[in-house]
Order: structure tokens, then sequence, then C-alpha cells
């Protein structure tokens, strides 16, 4: 059964230094306040994983939070570049972080195989790729039936994983709609689970064939209305573009990206208080 | 009516989907391109994003792969793993198409970094959808501007293979699809020779020389025997094109870029 936490409570009790970290959300419902929980208590050493790391992992890389990346497209999308990322990659600042780099069909395969209990999955991938030459992860495997050879790569089974979603109901039974990436092979590929949702309600009313995870397949679940900004929640609020053009500028050198993460990361208590001071700033 | 080259490319681009086509669609240029065709001569085409969306029908272009209109807009909205297991990996995808950083005479593409794997000189977003999209798909279709930081002699980098070294080496790979068939840029429009899958210029736009794409070109590009004139925009298409982003514009408070 999901407790019903805080997020400081989830994310203090489910994520620990060192732990592999997926905080999964593909341009929609990214949990943005937990990746903001995990900096405010100093976590160290993460391997983040995640297909299309944006502003939130630049935020958790340029805190110093991460010791290595798992990812397939990391950028800032319709901007361009994540620039503190590419300044630990490229100038290992503010220390040097470890880049493992899949193709999204490989991690999404990744992802699938982790939920089903497997140590890897199978696909037709990389032919050509200069990928295989620089991960060393990315193998291949003999179809015993037919002698095709396919693309081996390792299961991803994060110690935690973090997802943002819609509603939860009391139980802690949770429910997301709209884009959903790989949100629930994310969830049921990883140890523990902490799920932040809009609203919690007395009855879900989800359709059926809905995508609900059941509350006994989660580690916690925390109420944190906005979670996902500046992504957007489908049906709650949308994606707030400026913030992404404004984060390039904060981004691009290390003293405004530091004065910020201080001022609205480190200098708040929780999420509610930074959206207070973010509105008073804009 | 007056246009510009960026307006060029998008029409000549989008002119290369068949109505009825299923087209894989990467988000910036390709997207611009695929919902010209869809809102101009292919109204049928069916576009798939890689975030779930199948069939959408999206009034505004994008900003993220995953916008909302675009789940809002769509036949059906399935998992990514889905759409790369199912929809790409099984063979249901005619076309692929997709931007670049950089491209080399055989259509490989990269979108990983510039210099050293690991110590880049510049680290760009990375594969993305792209390598089993150029792989898996039918067919694939590349748009990007023209010059020769983006069309180099050689990669720095392979992610998505096109022709690998020419000749007979992408079949010797063993991939699905046929590879890239055309290079749709604001200069001019580039297929693959029989034979050598080295890409040639097959049609200038109009009021574009030689020795522009000659310059803009980081090899010795070559010119069909036959090179076409590029038809100019139609009044349609242009004016769908500029409705388009103007609803872009004014939905999103910015342009969708071309990233």
């Amino acid at each position: 059964m999901a407790a019903i936490l805080s997020l400081h409570d989830a994310v203090k009790q489910f994520v620990h230094d060192g732990d592999s970290v997926a905080l999964e959300g593909f341009t929609h419902l990214i949990p943005t306040a937990a990746g903001h929980e995990i900096i405010r208590q100093g976590k160290r050493d993460l391997t983040l994983v995640r297909m299309t790391p944006d502003l939130i992992y630049d935020q958790l890389i340029g805190a110093g939070c991460a010791r290595k990346l798992i990812f397939s497209w990391g950028g800032n999308p319709g901007v361009g570049s994540l620039h503190r990322l590419r300044d630990a990659v490229e100038k290992q600042w503010p220390h040097a972080i470890e880049i493992e780099e899949h193709s999204h069909a490989d991690l999404a395969n990744a992802y699938v195989a982790g939920a089903s209990g497997l140590p890897f999955a199978v696909l037709r991938a990389y032919a050509g790729s200069d990928l295989p030459k620089v991960n060393p992860l990315i193998k291949s495997v003999t179809c015993p039936f037919t002698g095709e050879v396919l693309a081996a790569v390792p299961s991803v089974r994060p110690d935690v994983t973090v997802i943002h979603a819609q509603k939860a109901d009391r139980k802690g039974n949770v429910l997301l709609w709209g884009i959903l990436g790989v949100q629930k092979e994310a969830a049921l590929a990883a140890k523990r689970c902490i799920v932040t949702v809009e609203e919690i309600v007395d009855d879900l009313q989800a359709p059926m064939n809905a995508c609900v995870l059941p509350t006994w397949a989660l580690s916690a679940v925390c109420l944190v209305p906005g979670g996902a900004h500046p992504s957007y929640a489908h049906g709650y609020y949308e994606r707030d573009n400026r913030f992404y053009q404004a984060w390039d500028p904060i981004a691009r050198n290390r003293e405004s990206f530091t004065a910020w993460i201080d001022t609205y990361i480190r200098g708040t208590t929780d999420f509610t208080e930074f959206k207070r001071k973010l509105e008073a700033a804009q | 009516m007056s246009y510009s080259t960026s307006e060029m490319m998008t029409v000549a681009a989008a002119r290369r989907l068949r109505n009825g086509a299923v087209c894989f669609v990467g988000i910036g240029l390709p997207s611009k391109a695929a919902n010209l065709a869809r809102l101009t001569s292919s109204p049928d085409v069916v576009l798939i994003y890689e975030s779930g969306p199948i069939g959408a029908k999206p009034s505004v272009l994008p900003l993220s792969i995953g916008d909302g209109e675009l789940a809002e807009t769509a036949d059906t909205v399935v998992p990514t793993g889905e759409i790369f297991r199912y929809w790409l990996q099984g063979g249901r995808i005619d076309v692929g198409f997709l931007g670049a950083a950089q491209v080399d005479r055989f259509g490989n593409i990269n979108t990983t970094v510039v210099g050293d794997y690991h110590a880049p000189k510049t680290r760009l977003p990375g594969a993305g959808g792209a390598p089993e999209i150029a792989g898996s798909a039918k067919q694939v279709l590349i748009i990007l501007k023209q010059s020769p930081r983006a069309f180099v002699d050689k990669l720095d980098f392979i992610t998505s293979v096109g022709h690998g070294e020419g000749g007979d080496s992408r079949k010797r790979l063993g991939l699905p699809g046929e590879g890239p068939v055309g290079i749709i840029t604001d200069l001019c429009i580039m297929e693959p020779e029989a034979g050598t899958h080295e890409f040639v210029v097959t049609s200038i736009h109009p009021g574009v020389t030689r020795e522009q794409i000659v310059a803009a070109t980081g090899w010795a590009i070559r010119f069909a025997d036959d090179v076409q004139v590029t038809a100019e925009p139609s009044e349609t298409e242009l004016a769908a094109l500029r409705d388009l982003e103007a609803r872009t514009a004014a939905a999103h408070g910015q342009s969708a870029g071309e990233a």
C-alpha cells in the first residue's frame, strides 16, 4: 500500500544517496516538484535515468546531485541546449558526470523489460550507428529461431521511480491520462515508486482500461498541485512555454544558475513556497 | 507572392509526403512540413509522434514532442514503448521524417556530438528516436538548412545510419527500411544516386545558383545529369504555411522553432 505522505517525507524516506532514480515524464507530467525536493535535501551521487532529461535534470546536475546520467535525448524542447548538462559533460562542472547513452527505442524497451522482470530487452536497433561503440552495454543477441542478430540492452530497474499524475484516491490508487510516455513501465520497473498528484479524490472514476497504478504497487503518494510545472498536467494546466525560454539564460552561466537554485530551491521550504516566490518575481 | 528560403524548404518537403502515408514525425522542421502537407496536398496523411499520439491533427505546431494538442487531436494515444515496439519496429511506418544537426553525403545523421565523443567540442541532444526510425521506416526524408557546418565531409559521430558507406553497405547491415530517399534544404533537393547511394542535387530551388549550393556543402557535391528547378510555392501553400505559423505564434507566444 502506498503511504500518503508529504513530498518532503517521501523523498527523505525513499530516495537515498547513491540510488538510481528515474524521474520520468515525456514532456507531460514531469515530476519537477520532486526533483526540487531532491535538490533541497542535498541528495548525492545519484544515477539519474530518463529518456528525455530536460529542465529538472539540468537543475539536478547543476546542483551536484548526479554522478551518472542514463538517457536518450537531452535538451530544452523548443528552445535549445541544457547548459548545465553540457557544462558537466564538456567542462566537468560542478564535477564530472558519467554518461550512458541510448536511443529512445532502446530505453523504452529497457523499461518494459524492467517492469517485466527480465534482465535485458531485445529489439531491432543500432545497426550502422556509432552508439554501440561508445556504450559497451549495447550488445547483440542471435535469435534462436531465425538467426537474426538483434540488439540486446540491459533492462532499467531503478531503485526509485518518481512520476507525476493527475489523481489519486484516498487509498493511493493513481490515475493518469494523456501522453503517458514510459511512466507506467518506469513505475513498475522500480524497487520503490513515489507519485506526486494534482489532487486526491474520494473516487477516481477511472474509465475501464484507463492507466491506473494500484496503490499496492507504489510506495508513496504525495499531494503536490502544480508539481509538474513548467510542463503540463492534461486537464489541469498548460505548459508554461515562457519558463522554458526563461530557463535558457538562467542556466547559461554558473553564477546565475547557482543564484537561482539558492533563491528558489534551497531558499524555499517546499513547492508551495517555491511557486509563491516564482509568481512574486514575475 | 514573394517567399523566403525557409518557406521554400518547408513547402518542398511537404510535397514529398503522399496522401495517406503513415509518417513518423520528428519535432521542429519535420513537424512543420508534415503538418503543412496535411493542411494542403495530403489531408489523409497519418502523423505519429514518438510521445504516443497516432493520427495527430494539431491546429498549431507543437513546441515539444509531447504537447497536449497532439494528444487531444489524435485518433489514439498509446504509451511511448508501444510506439517504438508495435508501430515502428512492427513495420507500419511508411515515412520517417527527420531533422539533423549534421548530415553526410550518404545521408547518415549526427545528433550526438561535434568533436570527440569522450571530450566533445559541442554536446548535442542525442539520438532520441532517430536511429530506429532511420532503420525501420520504409523510407526516410531529412530536412535541414544547408551550410558547410551541417553538410559535412565526415561526421564526427553517426547517430542514425543512412546509406552507411554508400554502395550496398546499408543492404549489408540488414535494415528493414530503404533508408533516406530525399534531403530537402533551403537551397535544393538531394536524392541518392542509383548504385553509389551518394546524395546528389536533383532539384534546385528558384533563384539559387549551383555556386551557392557548392559553397554551402562540406563535400564535393555533385549534380544529377537532369537537374530540375523546384516549383515555386503556390499561393495556397504559402497561405497555409503562414496561417499555421501565425496560429502557432499566437498560441505559444513564440514560434515553433526549428530545433
